[in-house]
């Protein structure tokens, strides 16, 4: 017999009710532990997995993974269809359930303002791929068309078509950036807040075209036909004019968008708790709030940690 | 909740609407939903709690190996990857990477 932790995967109020026969990690049962008005959905967990080392190791271990990842977002889908819900983030093991109590208590009124911030709102997955072949075709030109003089010279002239297929290259991008920042803008005028998740990598979206966008957003019951909308529009003008020239012909729409959801809002309940009570948000301009837009490009080293999302 | 088919999540034709029929059918059955985009949310998303605890993904550098577990995965069991920068889990975006 190993020794046993609590893994946490959700808090909700206490009159939620997930429903009987509710499993999670390893297949084992989830209950609830409630204090001061909340519940924490929580199931046991071996330690010996999810203890510091064995993690670490497990976590190389990409079928382990997934299972404790779709464990987790099955139990997450689970109270939130039940309520207002913030799910925890994964892997979230506790030595008892007297700490998980502690935590409730301590943090009721965070805990109430994410859940009463949430509602029943619902989180919206929206991704946007740009095709630099159809994106040149729709801009119009080939590349290096834009040159001028080509030297007569192979080796300068090489040089040339290079830096100037380069400069194409970079162009066409910062078009697809610009209207995914646009793109953005416009589905957080449709949601309560938005935002920005750093581009997959196209080994594991398995596309090779780039994604300029990979947004949530946390839409009120009753609006997804407007972000539908706005999605549409936008993989629609496209078509009609390839970024910022070239307007007016039709051509190949180069801007795929994807919608996933409805989520449960993972990316609206990043509360970081501890015992500084820090609000690390603030500050932190690149973030969306309040379904103002957030511009730039993600930048590297973020969001490994929860911040942002919920004020 | 269940919603309907908005007609504005229709991809043009040809296309393979992968989120756009999930989104459609409403919920997501956990099964059905892309890991990767799971692990945007799960990773990303979330109350992060940090002490008192036995673990949390705040204490290890989590995003960092898992990724590149199943990047190694995809590329070892998966069609050939299509890309072929060297696997740079979540930090340069397309636009960031070479020519």
């Amino acid at each position: 017999m190993t020794d046993s932790g609590v893994y946490m995967y959700a808090v909700a109020r206490d009159d939620s009710d997930a429903g009987p026969d509710l499993r999670g990690v390893l297949d084992v049962p989830v209950h609830k532990v409630s204090r001061a008005g909340l519940a924490a959905y929580v199931s046991e967990v071996p330690l010996d997995q999810f203890g510091e080392e064995p993690l670490t190791r497990l976590l190389e271990d990409l079928d382990w993974v997934g299972e404790v990842a779709r464990a987790h977002h099955r139990v997450v889908e689970a109270v939130a269809g039940a309520g207002p819900a913030a799910p925890v983030r994964l892997v979230t093991v506790y030595g008892g359930e007297d700490q998980v109590c502690d935590l409730l208590e301590r943090r009721h009124d965070d805990f109430e303002e994410v859940l009463t911030r949430v509602g029943d709102r619902k989180e919206w997955g929206v991704k946007a791929y740009a095709d630099p072949a159809a994106l040149q075709r729709t801009a119009g030109g080939e590349p290096g068309t834009e040159t001028g003089a080509v030297s007569e010279r192979p080796g300068t002239a090489y040089l040339q078509r290079r830096s100037a297929g380069l400069r194409d290259r970079d162009r066409l991008r910062k078009q697809a950036v610009a209207w995914a920042e646009r793109l953005h803008a416009a589905l957080c005028e449709v949601a309560v807040a938005g935002r920005r998740h750093r581009p997959q990598d196209p080994s594991l979206s398995g596309r090779d075209d780039w994604m300029v966008l990979n947004g949530a957003y946390l839409v009120d019951g009753g609006r997804e036909r407007e972000l539908a909308a706005v999605v549409a529009a936008f993989a629609k003008m496209s078509a009609l004019a390839g970024g910022d020239v070239g307007g007016g012909k039709e051509a190949a729409p180069w801007l795929d968008v994807e919608v996933t959801g409805p989520w449960a809002p993972y990316s609206f309940t990043s509360l970081e708790l501890d015992r500084d009570h820090v609000r690390p948000e603030q500050g932190r301009p690149e973030r969306g709030e309040h379904g103002r837009p957030e511009r730039g490009e993600p930048r590297r080293g973020e969001e490994r940690r929860g911040d942002g999302g919920v004020r | 909740m269940t919603i309907e088919r908005p007609a504005a999540l229709e991809k043009r034709a040809g296309d393979v609407p992968r989120g756009a029929a999930l989104a459609a059918e409403g919920r997501l059955p956990a099964e059905r939903v892309a890991l990767v985009d799971l692990l945007d949310r799960l990773l990303a998303g979330g109350v992060v709690v940090t002490g008192d605890l036995v673990i949390s993904i705040a204490d290890i550098d989590l995003v960092r190996i898992s990724l590149r577990a199943l990047i190694a995965s995809v590329r070892t069991a998966g069609p050939p990857a299509t890309s072929p920068s060297e696997p740079s889990p979540w930090e340069p975006g397309p636009w960031e990477s070479g020519p």
